[in-house]
C-alpha cells in the first residue's frame, strides 16, 4: 500500500529509498501479471494443439460424423459452417458497405436519421449473442417460416455483425483525404462514380479489417446458432437443411456425448487455426491489393 | 447509376441496419408479452423455485437463483479481468521493451479471437478437473468466474491500451522532469489521466461477461440453486436460456425471452453507460 506522502509524490530524502523499493517491486508485479497472461494464452492454445492435433488427418476433415461424432471427421459439419458464413455474408456485406458509404459520405453529420441511426448501432453491437438467438428463433425460423435452417443461421449472424462491418467501412472512409473527394469534382465525376472509382476502392483496408473481424465473430459464434441453424449433422443439401457449425459440434460433443472429447479437440484446433489463417491471409491480400492499387 | 438513385440505396442500406435493433426488440417484446400478463413482474421473484410448464398456471417461475449466478459469475470475473487487463496495458506501454510489446499486444488480440466455446471447452477438460481435486465437484462458480475473467481479460487490456496510448506525451515528459518514478509516473499521471478510458473498458467489459451464454454454460454445472461457497454450481440466466429453449413451449417459452430481454436491458445499460464516458464509438 502506499502512503500519503508517496502517493502525493512528494519524495523527500528520507523516503526516496522506499520509493526505490516500491517501484522494483511493482516492476516484478507487473511483469509477472503479463507473464500470467501469456502462460494462460499458451495453456489454452497448447492443450488445444496438443490433445487436437493427433486426431487431425485429411479423412478427419472430410468424413461424415459417426455415432453421434465420436468417430469418423467432420466433413459435413465444415460444409455447413461454410454455407452459414457464405449467407452471413451475402448478406451483411452489401448491407455494411452500402450504409457505411452512407453514414460516411452522404449523411450530413447534423442528420437526426443519421445520428439515430449510430445510436442503434451501438446497441446492436452490444446485444448479447444468446439473445440474437432467441431473435433468430422467433423471428427467421417461426415468423419468417424457415425452420431451423442454415438460411436463419446465417441471416441471424448478418444481424450480429453489422455493426462492426458499418463501423470498419465508415473508418475506411474517414480515412480516405478530403483531396481525393475534391479532385473527382473538379474532374467532374458523379458521386455513384467518385465512390465507385475512388472512394472504394481507397477505402479497402478498412472493408477487410471490417470483413476479417466479421468472419471471425461469426465464426466463433455458437449461441445465436443452437436454435437458428440446429444440431442436424448430416450433410445439407439445400439452404433450407439444418446444419451444425463447428463451434456447435464442439459444444454438443463436449457436454451431451460421453467420449466425444478427442474429436471436439480436434475440431476446436481446426476452428482456431482456420480463424487465424482467415486473419492472416486477408491482411495479407488488402495489402497487397492496396499495392497494387497505388501502383497501377 | 444516377446520384439520386445511388443516394436513396444507400440510405435504405443505413435504415434497414438501423432497424435491425428495433426489430429485436419488438420481437423480444412481443414473445415476451404472454409471459408477462399471465405471469406478472413479481412471479419471478416470489415463486417457491424454477420448475417451469406451458402454462403459467402449472409452473413455478422463480428466476432469483439464476440472476444471482449472472451476477455473481459477472462481478468475479470483472473483479480479476480489470486489474491485470489494466496491468498488461501498463505493461506494454511503460516496462516492456517495444519488440516484447508488441508480441504482447498481438498476443492479447489472439486470445480475444478464440470462440467463446473453445474457452468453454478448455474449461472443462483442464480447469473443471483440477478444481474438482481441490474440492468437488468442480463444475461451480469459481469455474465460471476464472474461465469468463480470461474471455474478458483481452476486452479490458486492449480498451486500456488505447486509453494510455491517448494520454498526452506533455504529462509523461513532465513527470519525467520532475524526476518521477516509473511507477510513480504510471500510478499518479498515467492511470489518472487514462481514467475514463480504463472505466469504458471495464464496463464493456462486464456487458460481455454478463451476456456471455457458452463458456459459462460449460463450466458452472447449471443447477438452480443459490450457491453457498464459490464451489457450488451456478446456473446463469444466459444457461439457463441455452439449456431450456429446446424444448421449451407456452408460457415457459415466453418466460425465457423475458429473461433474454432483461438481458438485452442490462447490457443496453451498460454500454449506453460506457458511451457516455467515452466521446469514441464502443464496440464491446
Amino acid at each position: 500500500m502506499l502512503d500519503a506522502t508517496a502517493q502525493a509524490g512528494l519524495v523527500g530524502p528520507g523516503a526516496l529509498p522506499r520509493g526505490r523499493s516500491l517501484d522494483a517491486f511493482v516492476t516484478t508485479a507487473v511483469w509477472l501479471g503479463a507473464g500470467l497472461i501469456v502462460a494462460v494464452f499458451f495453456w489454452i492454445v497448447g492443450d488445444v494443439f496438443v490433445h487436437g492435433v493427433g486426431g487431425l488427418s485429411w479423412s478427419f476433415l472430410i468424413d461424415s460424423p459417426t455415432h453421434a461424432g465420436r468417430g469418423g471427421g467432420i466433413g459435413p459439419i465444415i460444409v455447413s459452417t461454410g454455407l452459414i458464413l457464405t449467407v452471413c455474408m451475402a448478406v451483411s456485406v452489401p448491407l455494411g458497405v452500402g450504409a457505411g458509404a452512407w453514414l460516411a459520405e452522404f449523411c450530413p453529420s447534423t442528420s437526426l436519421l443519421g445520428a439515430s441511426v449510430r445510436r442503434s448501432l451501438d446497441m446492436l453491437a452490444g446485444v448479447p449473442s444468446i439473445v440474437f438467438g432467441l431473435f433468430g428463433n422467433a423471428f427467421f425460423c417461426v415468423y419468417l417460416g424457415m425452420g431451423f435452417s442454415i438460411l436463419s443461421g446465417g441471416l441471424t449472424l448478418a444481424c450480429m455483425v453489422l455493426p462492426i462491418l458499418i463501423r470498419s467501412v465508415e473508418q475506411g472512409f474517414g480515412s480516405v483525404p478530403g483531396e481525393h473527394r475534391r479532385s473527382a469534382a473538379a474532374l467532374g465525376m458523379t458521386r455513384a462514380r467518385t465512390l465507385a472509382h475512388v472512394l472504394l476502392p481507397a477505402a479497402t483496408p478498412g472493408l477487410m479489417a471490417g470483413l476479417v473481424l466479421g468472419i471471425g465473430r461469426a465464426m466463433a459464434e455458437t449461441a445465436a446458432l443452437i436454435f437458428t441453424s440446429g444440431y442436424v449433422d448430416r450433410m445439407p443439401q439445400s439452404l433450407a437443411d439444418s446444419g451444425r457449425a463447428m463451434s456447435v459440434h464442439i459444444y454438443d460433443l463436449s457436454m451431451n456425448v460421453a467420449g466425444g472429447e478427442p474429436n471436439a479437440y480436434t475440431t476446436a484446433l481446426v476452428l482456431v487455426a482456420s480463424l487465424l489463417v482467415i486473419n492472416g491471409a486477408t491482411s495479407a491480400i488488402g495489402q497487397r491489393w492496396l499495392c497494387g492499387r497505388s501502383r497501377g | 447509376m444516377s446520384d439520386k438513385v445511388l443516394a436513396w440505396a444507400l440510405r435504405a442500406c443505413g435504415i434497414v441496419s438501423g432497424a435491425v435493433v428495433l426489430l429485436i426488440m419488438f420481437f423480444l417484446m412481443q414473445e415476451s408479452l404472454p409471459a408477462l400478463q399471465r405471469l406478472g413482474l413479481a412471479r419471478f421473484f416470489t415463486d417457491a423455485s424454477w420448475h417451469p410448464a406451458a402454462d403459467a398456471s402449472q409452473g413455478r417461475f422463480n428466476i432469483t437463483a439464476m440472476v444471482s449466478g449472472t451476477l455473481l459469475t459477472t462481478a468475479g470475473a470483472v473483479l480479476l479481468a480489470a486489474p491485470l487487463g489494466v496491468v498488461s496495458a501498463v505493461f506494454s506501454h511503460y516496462y516492456a521493451p517495444p519488440r516484447v510489446a508488441r508480441v504482447h499486444r498481438r498476443l492479447i488480440e489472439l486470445l480475444a479471437g478464440i470462440p467463446s466455446v473453445v474457452y468453454g471447452f478448455w474449461g472443462l477438460v483442464s480447469l473443471v478437473p483440477l478444481l474438482n481435486a481441490l474440492h468437488p465437484p468442480g463444475q461451480s462458480l469459481l469455474a465460471g468466474i476464472v474461465v469468463l475473467a480470461i474471455m474478458i481479460l483481452p476486452t479490458v487490456a486492449l480498451l486500456s491500451d488505447a486509453a494510455l496510448a491517448n494520454v498526452p506525451r506533455s504529462y509523461l515528459d513532465g513527470a519525467a522532469a520532475l524526476g518521477l518514478t516509473r511507477w510513480r509516473t504510471v500510478w499518479g499521471v498515467a492511470l489518472p489521466a487514462a481514467r475514463s478510458g480504463l472505466f469504458t473498458g471495464v464496463l464493456l467489459a462486464t456487458a460481455r461477461a454478463v451476456g456471455e451464454t457458452m463458456a459459462v454454460l460449460m463450466v458452472c454445472g447449471n443447477v438452480v440453486r443459490l450457491p453457498g461457497s464459490v464451489f457450488d454450481p451456478v446456473r446463469t440466466l444466459t444457461a439457463n436460456i441455452a439449456l431450456e429453449m429446446a424444448y421449451a413451449m407456452g408460457d415457459h417459452r415466453s418466460a425465457l425471452f423475458v429473461s433474454g430481454l432483461t438481458l438485452m436491458g442490462l447490457v443496453v445499460l451498460l454500454v449506453a453507460a460506457a458511451g457516455v464516458f467515452s466521446r469514441e464509438r464502443v464496440y464491446a
